[in-house]
């Protein structure tokens, strides 16, 4: 049985904390060490939502703003994957959040002041729950790059936010989805502090023809990995503890 | 060469952004309606069994700067030490809650009942105590810490322990002000710096 502790975080595959090239993580990461332990309860359970408690729009970003009434400007696409487990079994029934600028690279959040126009029929949020087999797909549409203030002349790839939260509270994760062919990614700051260019790539999704609708959208591919659980058999009280 | 281990990676994360309100706290970004039923907006409903208490703070930066756009997790069990979807749990916590610095304050409030405690798999008890997970612009992967409580025994519980510098203790203590009432403050970096952990 899969129901042991969570497989430790491989901290190698992720960002670094602190990173002098993003400036705002050098007074926001822990100068200490995490203290690493086995996982217990609180981090072992974890939320659960209903399909109840979902609107039917409410992963169609083109339409859920205008509640249907108008579509928002910009590149048709439709956003899909799985999300699996590291032992590589879909993580069924969870929920999956987005969140992202419109196709000039505004948000709608009022800290967000950039040039580019609010468009009247787009809000930029959405969610849904996997199905049975772990997948999940968000219509949407390709989001603008944007500027940022860093160093003088820093610029956001295309992204979109991504928050999944598997089967208990220990799997949260929140990252960002690139697009294929993208000349902005090497260049941001955000995406190199991952240090490592093979785990950054599985960020970036790719164009998925196969999934595009002909005559209405294009599509990305973008499959999310949770931590999984070590087997329970030999879990009991540590020895000499 | 050896056998392949049939294993997959775990995705890398980023950082939430300066605009992760507008998809995990629509209302708060200014959003409202953006979702018909929001999730997170309270840990417990009426008729919540148990004691209901608020606890306040902030979550400062490396220079002593209470953060603005902090958005914070909190998942907990009831007050019988039972979690959401358990046996008996009670059917009024939800245990699950989103909530963020105020804007003009900094401050935040968790309005929830008191824990009860849990053991671990291995039978041994833990000290009641909340789990959170703190995300924000400059965070790039979210940090797990817990709230436990000044008015509690927590002399032995299993995670407090393994903290090598005593005094670190204390950063994972919420402080008692009034009946009902606690501080909690999280501090990322430097001096007073909270124990986060990796579990
Ligand atoms: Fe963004």
């Amino acid at each position: 049985m899969l129901d042991g502790p969570l497989i430790p975080r491989n901290r190698a595959i992720h960002p670094d904390p602190y990173d002098p090239g993003y400036k705002t993580s050098v007074p926001r990461s822990p100068n200490l060490p995490l203290l690493s332990l086995d996982s217990t309860p609180s981090e072992e359970t974890g939320p659960t939502f209903g399909h109840s408690r979902l609107g039917a729009l409410d992963n169609n970003l083109i339409l859920n703003w205008t509640r249907g009434a108008a579509p928002a400007v910009g590149e048709r696409i439709l956003m899909h994957g799985r999300v699996l487990d590291e032992h590589g079994r879909p993580v069924p029934n969870t929920l999956v959040e987005i969140w992202q600028a419109n196709a000039g690279g505004r948000y709608r959040h009022k800290k967000d002041g950039y040039l580019a126009p609010l468009d009247p029929n787009f809000g930029g949020a959405g969610r849904t729950l996997t199905d049975e087999y772990g997948r999940y797909q968000f219509l949407t549409i390709r989001p603008g790059a944007y500027p940022w203030p860093n160093r003088a002349n820093d610029w956001r790839p295309m992204h979109i936010h991504i928050s999944v939260f598997g089967h208990s509270f220990g799997q949260r994760l929140i990252t960002q989805m690139y697009f294929e062919g993208d000349p902005l990614i090497p260049l941001c700051p955000i995406a190199a502090t991952i240090k490592n260019r093979a785990q950054l790539d599985r960020l970036v999704a790719p164009l998925d023809m196969a999934a595009s609708k002909p005559l209405d959208y294009l599509a990305y591919k973008f499959d999310i990995v949770l931590r999984g659980r070590r087997q329970s058999m030999f879990e009991n009280k540590p020895e000499g503890m | 060469m050896v056998q392949k281990l049939d294993m997959l990676q775990e995705t890398p994360s980023q950082t939430a952004g300066p605009y992760v309100h507008i998809g995990m706290m629509p209302t708060y970004a200014g959003n409202a309606g953006t979702f018909d039923d929001e999730i997170g907006t309270s840990p417990i409903s009426d008729g919540a069994q148990g004691d209901v208490i608020e606890i306040t703070g902030s979550v400062y930066d490396g220079t002593g700067w209470a953060m603005r756009d902090a958005l914070i997790e909190s998942w907990q069990p009831d007050a019988q030490g039972k979690f959401a979807g358990q046996d008996g749990a009670d059917p009024n916590v939800s245990g699950f809650c989103r909530f963020a610095a105020d804007a003009e304050s900094g401050e935040f409030c968790l309005r929830t009942v008191k824990p009860g405690a849990v053991a671990t798999a291995g039978g041994t008890l833990q000290a009641p105590h909340i789990a959170l997970w703190i995300v924000a612009r400059g965070i790039n992967i979210g940090l797990q810490t817990r709230i436990y409580f000044e008015d509690e025994d927590n002399s032995n519980d299993p995670v407090l322990a393994r903290i090598e510098q005593r005094p670190r203790v204390d950063t994972l203590i919420a402080k008692k002000t009034g009946p009902g009432q606690y501080r909690f403050d999280i501090r990322l970096q430097g001096a007073g710096e909270t124990v986060f952990l990796d579990m």
